[in-house]
């Protein structure tokens, strides 16, 4: 069963990935991927309850960048845990496409990578398997904590040490 | 030379627990090999023909005598007596334990030092000059540039898992080229633009391995303050768009070969308008705290070839020969670099005993201010040593086997570990390098050749550098035996080349011979003082085939 790793918390996910071939639910927010956006774009575009989009890892947020308002919810896919494209394409939602809602991880995603996801961006994960939401949570601290600083300016986590070296010289 | 701050010691520290921890976690079952592999890779932990393999980085090529010492304690301790010095300023271990890796990497951090990325899918140690801060003909010191890379490459989060490896050479000379920068993924070199400013020349796309390719320029200056947008530009667009559907066209120069230098030179450039002025914007007070790391140490006021040096080169042929061979113009007068050659006859290139370790350790204290560099040539620099003190260094090194003088000659190959102990080569390459060490044993012989490139590479992923050789040796595998292709005419440096395939391949048996006949054939048609390579581009390839095949004739 898949969970949601939101925030450090495992919490109820009200979103439906809906398959190319499935009907779209009536009601409830659902994700789509980028061909049923592109295909049914103005039935989606009115949805009261919600609209995600999925990208497959060799899609870039280029494409949707003039669409993004209408997502509550972009999952950018992990079709192997070595595919490392969606790592960029998150810093790209955020940085420099200006993209507001929840950015998340679904597919391979494994405990020794949340860091990386978390510093690029990646708001929310979805992680398969039967795992007790207490273990996720203590994974998520634990992998969140190994490293205390950073050298990198990034999305979220440690200031880079570039910084904390030379306030502490100012100081 | 740099020293660990708090946050540096801390980072490393924290990786050592951090891999210790996923090592537990792996042997307890709780991840799978697959998702393992790439964490201990990018560890430095390789699984060889063997045994593990675990490569230890050494940044840009700088050693002082503590951390030799250390690496000669690892190497008694925890392998068996020796270490091998690489093509990429990194020694390798070839038989440690997988227990013991942590504590290996514990006693590297308390000397400043690690194996992180020095393998897997990310950014690999940083390489530079040997000669870095020493030589003469340079515009700013390489080292400074290169410990900024390897801190901003250190963990990054965005580029961990890239298509494929990727690797980042600086060289601060002009005219020189001592770090193979245009076979990098990325290769810069310091430059100065029209208005007197120091910055980057960025060159992309090269590299050896099955699809050798020379690097294109892709821009001709980057501001200092702008390098790392610069370069996070380049990954990015790497990253996004490199091919991960075939390991061996995922590389960059793959990427820019099939995309045009044009497009990705656009590409890049795109990315890097956004980047630009933003959070990677490096700061003037950080390169310089970087660059009082660097400063040069306080020489003293001597002068060049004082009469203690001339008399002894004049008296002893042998120091002479090193001398002239192995020992390189200082900037500063009265100071000299001294190479240590590691290629003596019957050495497997780059290996070095734990007692040579520590030996090369107390003799840089006592005649290189503490200072020892490696090479991408499998060799290391003594590179601070009084002119007036290189007899007693020669004795020295003497005593130890390492005062071979034959830097840049046929006896000085690069060679690759190769089916000794690779999983991926096809063929030996050591005995191949051993059996050519003692054909040409005679350095009266070397000398009279002049400076030749040979280098060996055991399979097609080309770690011996072979296509960058005057003379190139591929091994290759023939219905189960060993075989080995010539390749003539590649150069690493300034004057960049590839190397091609002069004809079909020899057998173990035969390759010294058709190497010696390659040298035969350069002898009888060189011009006076032309080197092996000049010959082979003022001749071509013709006369060298003529020779090897058509034998009747």
């Amino acid at each position: 069963m898949t969970k949601l790793l939101k925030d450090g918390t495992v919490t109820n996910d009200p979103w439906i990935h809906v398959a190319d071939g499935d009907a779209v639910p009536e009601s409830g927010p659902v994700i789509v991927t980028l061909a049923r956006w592109q295909a049914e774009h103005n039935s989606l575009a009115g949805r009261a309850d919600g609209l995600g989009i999925r990208l497959e890892s060799g899609q870039s947020p280029e494409v949707i960048k003039d669409d993004l308002a209408h997502f509550a919810v972009v999952a950018l896919a992990f079709p192997k845990f070595a595919d490392g494209r969606a790592y960029s394409h998150a810093r790209m939602l955020k940085d420099r496409l200006g993209y507001t809602g929840e950015v998340r991880a679904v597919g391979d995603v494994l405990r020794d990578q949340y860091r990386a996801m978390y510093r690029c961006g990646f708001d929310a994960l979805e992680i398969s398997g039967d795992h007790p939401a207490d273990k996720l949570e203590a994974d998520w601290r634990s992998a969140l904590g190994e490293l205390r600083h950073a050298y990198q300016p990034s999305l979220r986590g440690p200031e880079p040490v570039l910084r904390q070296r030379h306030r502490a010289a100012a100081a | 030379m740099y020293r660990y701050d708090e946050f540096d010691h801390a980072m490393v520290k924290d990786r050592v627990e951090q891999f210790r921890g996923q090592i537990a976690r792996r042997m307890a079952g709780e991840m799978t090999e697959e998702q393992f592999r790439p964490l201990r890779l990018q560890n430095g932990l390789y699984l060889q023909l063997h045994a593990y393999m675990l490569r230890v980085a050494i940044p840009y090529g700088q050693l002082n005598a503590v951390q030799m010492r250390k690496l000669a304690h690892i190497a008694r301790t925890y392998d068996k007596g020796y270490g091998h010095f690489t093509t990429r300023q990194n020694i390798q271990y070839n038989w440690p334990k997988l227990s013991q890796v942590a504590d290996i990497l514990d006693e590297l951090a308390s000397v400043e030092m690690h194996a992180i990325q020095t393998s897997g899918n990310c950014i690999r140690n940083t390489t530079a000059d040997q000669y870095a801060g020493v030589t003469a003909d340079e515009i700013e010191d390489p080292r400074i540039y290169a410990e900024i890379i390897r801190q901003w490459s250190t963990f990054h989060p965005e580029f961990t898992f890239l298509p494929r490896k990727f690797k980042i050479a600086v060289s601060g000379a002009v005219g020189a080229d001592r770090a193979a920068v245009r076979f990098h993924d990325i290769g810069l070199f310091i430059v100065k633009n029209d208005a007197g400013e120091v910055g980057f020349e960025v060159w992309v796309g090269g590299g050896l391995g099955r699809t050798p390719m020379i690097g294109k320029k892709i821009r001709g200056f980057v501001a200092k303050a702008d390098l790392l947008a610069y370069l996070e530009a380049v990954l990015r667009v790497y990253n996004m768009l490199g091919r991960r559907d075939n390991m061996y066209k995922a590389r960059v120069k793959i990427l820019v070969h099939e995309t045009g230098t044009e497009e990705f030179t656009r590409l890049v450039e795109k990315e890097f308008e956004d980047t630009q002025g933003g959070a990677l914007d490096l700061p003037a007070e950080e390169i310089q705290r970087i660059a009082d790391y660097f400063q040069p140490p306080a020489y003293e006021a001597l002068s060049d070839d004082p009469p203690a040096l001339t008399a002894r080169r004049f008296e002893d042929k042998d120091f002479n020969n090193w001398v002239r061979v192995n020992v390189a113009r200082h900037k500063a007068a009265g100071y000299a670099i001294a190479n240590i050659s590691l290629k003596p006859v019957g050495v497997p290139p780059g290996d070095v005993t734990a007692d040579q370790m520590d030996a090369v350790a107390d003799i840089a204290e006592t005649f290189s201010l503490g200072g020892i560099r490696v090479t991408h040539e499998q060799n290391l620099v003594l590179p601070d040593v009084r002119q007036d003190q290189l007899y007693d260094l020669w004795l020295a090194l003497r005593e130890q086997g390492l005062a071979d003088a034959n830097l840049d000659h046929i006896g000085d190959m690069i060679c690759c570990p190769g089916l000794d102990y690779c999983s991926l080569a096809n063929a030996r390459s050591i005995p191949i390098a051993e059996r050519i060490s003692q054909r040409f044993a005679d350095l009266d012989r070397q000398y009279d050749i002049g400076e030749l490139r040979l280098k060996i590479s055991g399979c097609i992923n080309a770690c011996g550098h072979h296509h960058v050789g005057h003379i190139g040796i591929l091994g290759v595998d023939r219905k189960d035996q060993e075989y080995y292709q010539i390749t003539l005419g590649g150069a690493p440096g300034e004057d960049a080349a590839i190397g091609t395939k002069v004809g079909a391949a020899f057998s173990a048996a035969e390759i010294v011979d058709a190497v010696e006949t390659v040298v035969n054939t350069y002898l009888a048609l060189r011009q006076p003082k032309e080197r092996f390579i000049d010959t082979f581009r003022r001749v071509g390839d013709a006369p060298f085939k003529e020779s090897l095949y058509d034998k009747a004739a």
